[in-house]
C-alpha cells in the first residue's frame, strides 16, 4: 500500500503527543511499518508544534513534506491554516476550531486571520470543524480535546471501534479511562 | 516483540543490551530522552552530572574499571567534553567507552548549527550514524564491540529526526560481557608528553585498523539501483529522504559509519555509475572526502549547507518533480514559544527592562526574555557565558556599565558553568550584579533534576547543593534572595545590588509553574468596568491575557493566579476570583 500520512498540528501543551501516541500504537497494532516523529524542547513552551504519523508497508522518512498529508487533525484553528500546503490534493483537515492568540496578536504586532475555515475550504480542501473544547468539557475535562479529536479522526478512517477502544486503554491511566472514552464518543457522533 | 521507540529511547535499548553499566550525562536537546530512558533500566547506572566535560570524565573513570558506559550530550555539550574527548582518543578505553551525541540541525532548540562530525574526525576517534530507531539500537551495541575490539572511545551522532522519531525495533536481551580488571597502565592512562608521543601513532595506525574495517563493514552497505547514470552516497536521517524521494530508482552507498570512512568502497561505487551526488546535511563532509579521493561529486553545489534536508528537497535538487498544496492567500502570524502562564522568569525580566538594563544572557527557558514585549536580552552565547562575560563588559567598561548591566543564568546552568565565572568575577574583583534564576529544576529539556534540586536522575533525594552557601564560599559577600513573584522587592534588591561597591548575587527563587509539585491560587479574572484598557498588563507579554473589545480579558484555562498583572494595573481591574 501507499504511504499514509497524518499531521498532527497544535499549540504546545495542547496534548498532541498523546494523539501520536495512540496513533501510532493502534497501527503498530495493524501489523503497519509506522513512524511518528516530533519536536521537543524549546517549540513545546506555548509555540506552534507539528507532530507526523506515517504508517505502510515500508517508511522511510520520518516526515512529510508539503504536498504529502492525506489528513491534517489540528488542535487550533490558525494552526490548520498554517500547514494546509503540506496536504495532498484532495486532502482533509479536522479542526478545533477553538482560537488561541499568538504572542504577535495578543501583543498587537498582528491580527488573527478571520473566516480561516471558509478561505481553507475555497481552496478546495475537505475541512471537517468542531469544537472540540466544548466536548471536551462535555465529556468533564477541557484536557481531553485530544481524544475528541480523535474519535472524529476515527470517522474517516477504516479502523474499527474495538481496536481503538483496546488502543485507549492501553496508552491512558485507568482513572482517566472513561472521561477519555466518553470525549472519543463524543467527537465521533458530534455533527 | 515489535514496538515503536525513539531514536533516543533506540540508543538507552542498545546501552542496556549491551551490559552497559554506567551513564552519566548532562541534559541538551535533542539527546535528553537517551539518559531518562536508561534510567528507567534498574540494571544500568544513571545520573546527571553538573556538565558534559564531568560526565565524559566520569564515563572514562567508569570504563577503566572494566564496566561499559556511555555519556550523552546535544552537539554544543560537545564542545564542553571536547578536552577529555581529544586525549580520551591518546589513552583509549578498558572496558567499551560510548559517546552519544545529537545534532540539531534547522536549529529546533539550540543555539547553533554546528556539525559535529568535524570532531570525529579531528579528535581521531569513529563515529557511528543510524537513520532510524532499529539502527539506533543495533548501532549502540556494535559501538560497544568496535570500541573493546580497537581500544577506542566510539561516538555515536544522533540528530533532531533521528532522536524525536519513533520506528520499529525488536528489542533484545541483555548480555553482560565478561568484566575486565583494572591494571595500572600508566603508559597508556598517563598522557604526560613522553607517553603521550608513543601514544599518538598507535591512534593514527588505530584510524588505519578502522577504515580497512569500513571497507567491509555491513553498516556501509550499497543499495543496487536501476538506473546507474546516477549514485547516491549518504547516511543519518539523509538516507531516509534519499529512499523516500527515489525508492530504488538510483543505487545507494549508505555509510553507516562516518568516520573513518572507507575509500575502496567509494571508489567501487563512484565507478559503478555515471554521476556521483553525496546527500548529507549541515557541512559537505561526505563530500569533502570523496573530493579528497579525487571523485568528481555533487554536493553542496545542489543542497544547502543551512538547515534541514526534506524527502521533497532531495527530489527536487536532484532531478525529480514535486506537487505541493495551496497555501492560504493570507498573512499567518507566526506562534513563537512562549513564557508560560505563572513563569517565575516573566517578572524579573520587565523589572530589568524598566530599568533599561544591559542584560547579559544565558542558556535556559529565559532566553525567551529577549523576545517582544519583554526584549530584555542583550546576549546569548553557550553555558555560563553571561556571568563571564558581564566580568568582562563591568571591567572593560566604563563605570557607568557596572551599574547598569546584570547576567542572567538559571539554577542549572550556574552549575553547569555559571560558577567558574562567577569565582572569576570574585577573584579579579569586577562590581558585577548576578541573578540566578532559580526556578528549582532544569527546565527547557523538560524537568530534569540538577545539583540544586536535591534529587538525584533516578527521583531518589541526595545532597542539595546550596547556592547562597556556594555564592559566598567563591568570594561572594552580598547574596540575597528574593521571590521573582514580588516585583516591587525585584526592583529594590536590583537596584541596591547595582548601587553597591561590590560584586554581589541575587537569586531570584520560585519553582517553574509547569512543576507538578507546585501548587497555585488559580485563575484570576479581569474587571470590565475598572479596566480602562490602558494596556499596562500587556508589556509582560503573558499567554493568559488579551486585549477584547478594548478590555484586559485573562483566559482562566491558562492562568495560575501568580499575581503579577495585578501589580501593574493601576485601576485594580485585575485580581478579581473567578465565581
Amino acid at each position: 500500500m501507499e504511504t499514509k500520512n497524518i499531521m498532527i498540528v497544535g499549540v504546545g501543551g495542547q496534548g498532541t503527543l498523546l494523539a501520536s501516541k495512540l496513533l501510532g500504537r493502534l497501527l503498530l497494532g495493524k501489523g503497519f511499518d509506522v513512524k511518528v516523529s516530533e519536536v521537543h524542547g524549546m517549540s513545546q513552551r506555548g509555540g506552534s508544534v507539528v507532530t507526523y504519523v506515517r504508517w505502510g508497508d515500508r517508511v522511510f522518512s520520518p516526515i512529510i513534506d508539503k504536498g504529502q498529508a492525506d489528513c491534517i487533525l489540528s488542535f487550533e484553528l490558525l494552526e490548520a491554516a498554517r500547514y494546509t500546503e503540506f496536504l495532498k490534493p484532495g486532502g482533509r483537515i479536522i479542526v478545533n476550531s477553538q482560537q488561541i492568540n499568538p504572542m504577535p496578536v495578543i501583543a498587537g504586532m498582528a491580527a488573527y486571520p478571520e473566516n480561516l475555515e471558509e478561505k481553507m475550504r475555497a481552496l478546495g480542501i475537505n475541512v471537517d470543524a468542531l469544537d472540540a473544547l466544548a466536548l471536551a468539557e462535555e465529556a468533564g475535562s477541557s484536557k481531553a480535546v485530544n481524544l475528541v479529536l480523535m474519535g472524529r479522526l476515527a470517522k474517516h478512517f477504516e479502523f474499527t471501534d474495538e481496536e481503538w477502544m483496546d488502543t485507549i486503554e492501553h496508552s491512558v491511566p485507568p482513572k482517566f479511562l472513561e472521561l477519555n472514552k466518553k470525549a472519543f464518543a463524543l467527537g465521533q457522533s458530534a455533527s | 516483540m515489535k514496538t515503536l521507540m525513539l531514536g533516543n529511547e533506540a540508543v538507552a535499548r542498545g546501552l542496556y543490551e549491551a551490559g552497559c553499566c554506567f551513564v552519566s550525562s548532562y541534559p541538551g536537546t535533542p539527546s535528553t530522552e537517551i539518559t531518562e530512558c536508561a534510567a528507567k533500566y534498574e540494571e544500568l547506572y544513571a545520573e546527571w552530572a553538573p556538565n558534559e566535560k564531568v560526565a565524559l570524565e566520569a564515563a572514562f573513570g567508569a570504563c577503566l574499571t572494566g564496566k561499559r558506559s556511555f555519556c550523552a550530550m546535544k552537539h554544543v555539550g560537545l564542545n564542553v567534553a571536547a578536552d577529555p574527548l581529544f586525549t580520551i582518543s591518546y589513552t583509549g578505553v578498558n572496558a567499551g567507552l560510548v559517546i552519544g551525541v545529537a545534532d540539531d540541525a534547522g536549529m529546533h532548540s539550540s543555539q547553533n548549527e554546528q556539525d559535529s562530525r568535524h570532531y570525529a574526525k579531528a579528535a581521531k576517534i569513529p563515529m557511528l550514524e543510524p537513520s532510524d530507531s532499529a539502527e539506533a539500537l543495533s548501532f549502540a551495541k556494535l559501538a560497544y564491540e568496535l570500541s573493546e575490539e580497537y581500544d577506542t572511545a566510539v561516538l555515536i551522532k544522533m540528530c533532531t529526526r533521528v532522536s524525536h522519531s519513533q520506528s520499529v525495533v525488536e528489542p533484545g536481551e541483555r548480555m553482560l560481557p565478561a568484566q575486565k580488571k583494572y591494571e595500572k597502565n600508566p603508559a597508556k592512562y598517563i598522557m604526560m608528553p613522553a607517553n603521550a608521543k608513543k601514544r599518538h601513532p598507535v591512534v593514527e595506525a588505530r584510524t588505519k585498523a578502522l577504515t580497512a574495517w569500513a571497507e567491509t563493514a555491513k553498516i556501509n552497505r550499497v543499495e543496487k539501483g536501476e538506473d546507474m547514470s546516477l549514485g547516491i552516497v549518504t547516511s543519518s536521517t539523509c538516507y531516509q529522504y534519499v529512499k523516500e524521494a527515489f525508492g530504488d530508482t538510483y543505487p545507494v552507498l549508505k555509510l553507516g559509519m562516518i568516520w573513518p570512512m572507507p575509500e575502496q568502497k567509494i571508489r567501487d561505487f563512484a565507478a559503478s555509475v555515471d554521476k556521483l551526488a553525496v546527500v548529507e546535511e549541515l557541512d559537505g563532509f561526505i563530500e569533502a572526502h570523496c573530493k579528497n579521493l579525487g571523485l568528481s561529486v555533487l554536493g553542496k553545489e545542489l543542497f544547502s549547507d543551512i538547515g534541514e534536508l526534506s524527502q521533497n528537497l532531495v527530489k527536487e535538487k536532484l532531478g525529480g518533480k514535486v506537487q505541493t498544496g495551496d497555501s492560504l492567500e493570507e498573512n499567518i502570524p507566526a506562534r513563537p514559544p512562549v513564557m508560560c502562564a505563572g513563569c517565575p522568569h516573566r517578572s524579573i525580566f520587565y523589572v530589568l527592562k524598566k530599568l533599561n538594563l544591559t542584560v547579559l544572557g544565558d542558556i535556559g527557558c529565559y532566553t525567551l526574555g529577549a523576545v517582544a514585549p519583554l526584549g530584555a536580552i542583550d546576549t546569548t552565547i553557550c553555558m555560563g557565558a553571561s556571568v563571564s562575560g558581564l566580568h568582562g563588559f563591568v571591567k572593560a567598561g566604563d563605570e557607568e556599565s557596572a551599574g547598569r548591566s546584570v547576567a542572567v543564568i538559571g539554577d542549572s546552568t550556574f552549575i553547569h558553568s555559571g560558577v567558574t565565572g562567577l569565582i572569576n568575577i570574585a577573584y579579579n574583583e569586577s562590581n558585577a550584579t548576578v541573578i540566578i534564576l532559580d526556578n528549582s529544576i532544569t527546565g527547557m529539556t523538560g524537568h530534569q533534576q540538577n545539583p540544586t534540586t536535591g534529587y538525584n536522575l533516578k527521583g531518589d533525594p541526595c545532597t542539595k547543593i546550596d547556592l547562597e552557601t556556594l555564592c559566598h564560599a567563591v568570594g561572594i559577600r552580598r547574596v540575597r534572595v528574593v521571590d521573582p513573584y514580588d516585583m516591587e522587592v525585584c526592583e529594590a534588591a536590583v537596584r541596591e545590588e547595582l548601587a553597591a561597591n561590590e560584586p554581589s548575587v541575587i537569586i531570584s527563587r520560585r519553582p517553574c509553574a509547569l512543576l507538578k509539585y507546585v501548587k497555585h491560587p488559580g485563575p484570576i479574572c479581569s474587571d470590565t468596568e475598572k479596566c480602562k484598557g490602558c494596556k499596562a498588563c500587556m508589556n509582560i507579554g503573558c499567554p493568559a491575557i488579551s486585549m477584547v473589545d478594548g478590555k484586559a480579558k485573562i483566559d482562566a484555562t491558562l492562568c495560575v493566579g501568580c499575581g503579577v498583572c495585578e501589580q501593574l494595573c493601576k485601576f485594580g481591574a485585575l485580581g478579581c476570583k473567578e465565581a
